[in-house]
């Protein structure tokens, strides 16, 4: 999923002297402009909570944060995103593992079932088990649940990358009297490292960041703990600085995810000739190994959509509000929509500079956008409620505001993919067209945006899917009368009426289904392609 | 650039759309429609706004959310909100807002609709509903003896596992806020220790009610219509438990106001003053009584629901009511753990 190509000619500012060169340059300098105007607004956040920190002053800071109830959501913080992060990627690995490389039956159909959690947003999924019983409720619960929700964050790499490993350096382990389960723990494993970590850290951040879900099961962590003190003091300091701790919680994650960027490498140097890797036999264990799957994906997938089935048929405060179904439904795909287009222009100068431009310039440009990463939905719309009343009054509580939030949110998602795209389209092609006499306008129009149009579909499907299941945010900026899927189940779960929230659940997996689906096929062909 | 101006198209587009609907002026009618900022139930004010949109043709739309973001965030929006009029389920954010100067004072014909002590000596907002604060407990695991004389009692350790509440509402707040009043600072902060100790935490008050029903917990702190409401709909939630009303003044007893006040800032002073007499005037009063809500309407020409216990049954403390201090009692809260 992560690669790094370099395909094309040589890159960097460049370009005859001649009649076009002027536009060329007026054109780079531009794209510099927006590039920084993107970094900077995807900054606002951080630089919001940084600052807030400073001016509320050392001495109230200290005592906002050095009392009982910090420690306690520091506990349940990390107790939680380590025991997820661990059992996620035990989980996805294993799965990974009998869908890859052994003969389990029926291949395909489980890898659609191990990706397809992802369409059931966490707090979805919560809703599922506890409005069947409360037992899920706190710390047990909360594990088994978000681990059923995320662990195909892990899943997907490490099955993408099973498959693409060269079976050539297990062989050679099994030539010098390697067993197979030593061989897995000491020639696979390390291979796999890279996956494994990576989509770890991605469960840790994205749990850092949930809300929903862990609410719904009574389990305080930092961001649940946010979201109660905003609505008992709006955007008091004690909000602000819960959010200072949780912001640099997740700082620690991505900086954990960054450097393994920096060190991964792939063994395997050329890519002509690896042959798929031999698959394992189970034999007897084919049995007991189809039945954990079949209660892996019963577990994450049968008991919220059974339950969500549940609640449509016989939940007592079961109602089809048509109207209010299909208002919620158009604005959550309105909202979807212009949040996908804005992000993905947004991303476009920013993975332009990486690309074409490279240098540290551009460099840090792309890591502004990627902090957002870090940044829980909470987070950037405290932040963006705070900046707006104060200086851009014009924008607050409208749906402007919401959606540069998320596009703030979101923007990594559609700088890695728009970047992988623009480094696969050949900068000769542009060159071409230039000297052929087109201006920068009529070469993007002509040549860039054709070749790179895959893309930017997949970036926006992305932010779409995301924005489709945002909650956090939503509920703080949404303009007066604006409700989404989201926000209406969720209020309807608040008041614990569970048949009038499953419509609008039901509504959200299915329009999330289809991009998920894109989305786990898409990881099985990135790498053979 | 193709795509980046269809984005700043896209983005131009929600931002009219968006500005067209705060714009707040003007409908087909020529009468404008006014901003409630609601932390009262929605459902609530979605019966009773038709019936005032339909006597005087000034439509409504509201802003949802608890009392004590509301209010906060009417105080930092300050001479610029977009609000009208503000409504809660309890009075201490009433308070808040009034500590700021940001009420107009509400026309005296309105006040005199309901008694005077639902209301501020200074008349900046009034009371319109009312709720009794009560102990839900399980028929099972509970026995009358065992009941306490004063919610002061539940934080001690023969309660201890056995009690739950919702401490991040606003509903909860004003309890504590009557506990403050009553029995003062240190008390309260005594209290909420022992509750911290003893309690379970829950996120809502319909949430409380059916734990309690389920037997996951013995009893709980919410107020008297949650038991109704359900009571009224199915009993689902509620079949297994009964109500414990504290009386003889106790900070249990507490009667909480729900108020509504017309911000200053307004720009429609005038259909938000006739708002606020609606609401608390006999039609507004009797849609409150008629619904679902089962809350105590305020104007005594208009009798409660007959299923609940009378309002002159009760035996709250006397409380001036603009005494109740929010801030200081989510100050009390985060010092105990429980925010």
């Amino acid at each position: 999923m992560r690669r790094r190509s370099r395909t094309g000619g040589p890159t960097g500012p460049r370009g005859p002297a001649g009649p076009t060169g002027r536009p060329r340059e007026a054109a780079s300098a531009l794209v510099l402009v927006a590039g920084t105007a993107v970094a900077l607004l995807a900054l606002i956040p951080l630089l919001f909570v940084v600052v807030y920190t400073v001016v509320i002053g050392p001495h109230e800071a200290w005592a906002l944060l050095v009392r009982p109830r910090i420690g306690e959501l520091l506990v349940n913080t990390t107790r939680l995103v380590l025991g997820c992060m661990v059992l996620s990627t035990a989980l996805g690995t294993a799965a990974a593992w009998l869908v890859e490389r052994s003969d389990l039956p029926a291949r395909r159909l489980w890898h659609v079932l191990l990706a397809a959690p992802l369409a059931v947003p966490a707090f979805v999924n919560s809703f599922g088990w506890v409005s069947l019983t409360p037992k899920v409720e706190g710390y047990a619960g909360a594990l088994l649940i978000v681990t059923l929700s995320y662990f195909p964050l892990v899943y997907l790499p490490v099955a993408a990358m099973l498959r693409g490993l060269d079976p050539a350096l297990e062989e050679t382990a099994y030539a010098l009297g390697l067993g197979p389960w030593r061989t897995f723990v000491r020639v696979v494993v390390p291979q796999l490292r890279p996956a494994m970590l990576g989509g770890g850290l991605l469960v840790g951040i994205h749990l850092l960041a949930e809300f929903g879900a862990l609410q719904m099961l009574r389990f305080p962590t930092f961001t649940t703990a946010i979201y109660d003190q905003y609505r008992s003091s709006f955007n008091g300091p004690a909000a602000n600085m819960i959010a200072s701790v949780l912001v640099l919680c997740c700082l620690v994650l991505l900086m954990g995810e960054l450097r393994l960027r920096g060190h991964q490498r792939y063994a395997r140097l050329g890519r002509g000739s690896a042959r798929p890797a031999p698959r394992r036999t189970l034999g007897r264990l084919t049995l007991p190994a189809t039945l954990a799957m079949t209660g892996l994906v019963l577990l994450s997938l049968g008991v919220p959509i059974g339950s969500l089935v549940h609640w449509l048929v016989v939940g007592s405060s079961t109602a089809f509000p048509i109207g209010s179904l299909a208002s919620t439904a158009a604005t959550s795909l309105g909202l979807g929509l212009g949040a996908a287009v804005l992000t993905t222009a947004l991303a476009m100068p920013v993975a332009w500079l990486a690309v074409r431009h490279r240098g540290t310039v551009s460099t840090i440009l792309e890591r502004s956008t990627y902090f957002a990463n870090a940044l829980p939905g909470i987070v950037v719309a405290l932040a963006l409620v705070t900046v707006s009343i104060r200086f851009v009054r014009p924008v607050y509580q409208t749906s402007l505001l919401l959606l540069t939030a998320y596009a703030i949110m979101f923007l990594p998602r559609a700088v890695v993919s728009v970047r992988t795209a623009l480094a696969q389209a050949p900068p000769l092609l542009e060159d071409v067209s230039h000297s052929l006499g087109h201006g920068p306008l009529a070469t993007l129009r002509r040549v860039t945006l054709p070749l790179i149009a895959p893309g930017l579909g997949a970036g926006a499907a992305l932010v779409f899917l995301a924005v489709v299941t945002e909650l956090t945010a939503t509920l703080l900026l949404a303009p007066i009368g604006t409700a989404t899927l989201a926000t209406q189940f969720w209020s309807n779960t608040a008041s614990a009426a569970y048949g009038a929230a499953a419509p609008y659940g039901a509504l959200m997996v299915l329009i999330s289904a289809p991009a998920t689906y894109l989305l786990s096929t898409e990881a099985r062909r990135s790498v053979t392609s | 650039m193709a795509v980046a101006a269809s984005a700043v198209l896209v983005v131009a587009a929600a931002g009219c759309g968006a500005s067209g609907s705060t714009g707040g002026g003007s409908g087909s009618s020529g009468k404008p429609t006014l901003t409630l900022y609601n932390a009262q139930h929605e459902e609530l004010l979605k019966q009773i706004t038709p019936g005032f949109t339909k006597q005087t043709g000034i439509k409504v739309r509201m802003r949802n959310g608890d009392d004590f973001e509301l209010a906060n965030q009417l105080v930092q929006e300050g001479s610029a909100s977009p609000a009208d009029v503000f409504l809660t389920e309890n009075s201490p954010a009433m308070s808040l807002v009034d500590s700021k100067g940001l009420f107009a004072k509400v026309d005296t014909a309105t006040l005199a609709q309901v008694p005077k002590q639902f209301s501020p000596a200074d008349g900046d907002w009034t009371g319109f509903a009312a709720r009794s604060t009560v102990l839900v407990y399980n028929k099972s695991k509970v026995s009358e003896a065992d009941l306490p004389a004063s919610i002061m009692d539940l934080s001690g350790p023969r309660w201890k596992g056995r009690i739950a509440f919702s401490p991040s509402g606003a509903d909860f707040q004003a309890i504590v806020s009557a506990v403050v009043d009553v029995k003062g600072t240190a008390a309260a902060k005594t209290w909420l220790e022992g509750l911290k100790t003893n309690g379970k935490v829950y996120q809502g008050n319909n949430v409380v009610l059916k734990a309690v029903n389920d037997g996951e917990v013995d009893a709980g702190i919410i107020y008297h219509y949650y038991w109704y409401r359900d009571q009224a709909e199915s009993g689902a939630n509620s079949d297994n438990t009964q109500l414990h009303y504290f009386a003889d003044k106790d900070a249990g007893a507490f009667l909480s106001v729900s108020g509504a006040g017309v911000l200053k800032s307004s720009k429609h002073q005038a259909e938000a003053q006739e708002f606020v007499k609606y609401l608390s005037g006999v039609a507004g009063q009797r849609a409150l009584a008629a619904s679902y809500a089962l809350e105590y309407p305020l104007n005594p020409a208009v009798p409660a629901n007959r299923a609940i216990k009378p309002l002159t049954e009760l035996d709250p403390p006397l409380i001036e009511i603009s005494t109740l201090n929010g801030p200081k009692v989510i100050d009390l809260m985060q010092q105990a753990g429980l925010l």
